[in-house]
């Protein structure tokens, strides 16, 4: 079986100078680093907040909260990873607000049982999602990642959906590399035995073949 | 190899950050077991659905709007200095 192809994005070799600009004052260089990553940090804020508005509001106050801050930026990490950091920050505190009733962190610590242990194992059709409609589909997908707990889907996207490296997203969520692998194994392995109800094949009833 | 064991390195397998040795022992245990065999590929295309199916792309007047408030706060910032952020 082959290995998952991530979606790679070229670097961009002249984002340290942008970045440079910046810092000095230059807001067309940072309005192009905004049209860079706006698009990511819009999906990452969505994916925390569950909310369009929130996700809205983090967008602004991320990116102004990166410009004011640029002079702290040291240029160790790429700028996109620690824009990333300064994004789920700002929407993990939209959330905490919005359900002020629950403790919303990414340290919580979810039951160490084997709560990712596979119970559905039957397999898939070829195309599963051609089974419906992109409608249909786009609620599948979007309720199933609702349904896991904050810390685990926000690893998921920022390694699966975003790309960012397993280092990457230990930084940007200040995590142990062992800590995002763990909580990315039973991410997949959550979404998986959920999605396995739509797109498991028709007659593949027993399990067996 | 058990079950448990493999699935402790599914991850790893999948993003292909796995020695040789372990790959090979994975890859006998897939070679007899169905349920693992079925776990890792349903697993893999998890993950390929997700990456495809552009959930929450940004609509491009959103991000016109966003674009230019972001913009002219940051004029601002830069005229009335730091402290006003």
């Amino acid at each position: 079986m082959s290995t998952i192809q991530p979606r790679v994005e070229q670097p961009v070799s002249d984002e340290l100078a942008l970045v440079q600009a910046a810092k000095g004052g230059d807001v067309a260089a940072f309005e192009e680093l905004v049209r860079r990553y706006d698009r990511n940090v819009f999906r990452i804020a969505q994916h925390i907040t569950q909310n369009r508005e929130d996700a809205e509001d983090v967008v602004q106050d991320a990116f102004l909260k990166a410009y004011t801050n640029l002079g702290q930026f040291q240029g160790q990490s790429k700028f996109y990873t620690w824009l990333v950091r300064i994004a789920v920050n700002e929407a993990l505190m939209k959330l905490r607000r919005r359900r002020p009733e629950r403790t919303v962190s990414l340290d919580e610590e979810v039951k160490t049982e084997d709560d990712s242990l596979p119970r559905e194992v039957a397999d898939w059709s070829p195309n599963p999602e051609q089974q419906y409609s992109q409608a249909e589909l786009r609620e599948i997908l979007t309720r199933t990642i609702q349904g896991l707990p904050p810390g685990f889907r926000t690893v998921f996207v920022l390694r699966d959906v975003e790309g960012l490296s397993t280092e990457e997203t230990a930084e940007a969520l200040d995590l142990s590399i062992p800590a995002v692998k763990s909580r990315l194994l039973r991410a997949r392995l959550q979404l998986r035995e959920r999605l396995s109800r739509f797109f498991q094949k028709p007659e593949s009833g027993d399990g067996n073949k | 190899m058990k079950c448990s064991e493999f699935l402790q390195e599914l991850t790893n397998y999948l993003d292909g950050v796995i020695d040789d040795r372990t790959k090979s022992e994975l890859e006998d245990h897939l070679a007899w077991c169905h349920n693992c065999y079925v776990v890792c590929d349903t697993t893999k295309k998890t993950i390929e659905i997700y990456r495809d199916s552009q959930l929450y792309e940004l609509p491009e007047d959103l991000r016109t709007r966003l674009r230019s408030a972001i913009v002219s706060k940051c004029q601002q910032h830069k005229k009335t200095g730091p402290q006003s952020v």
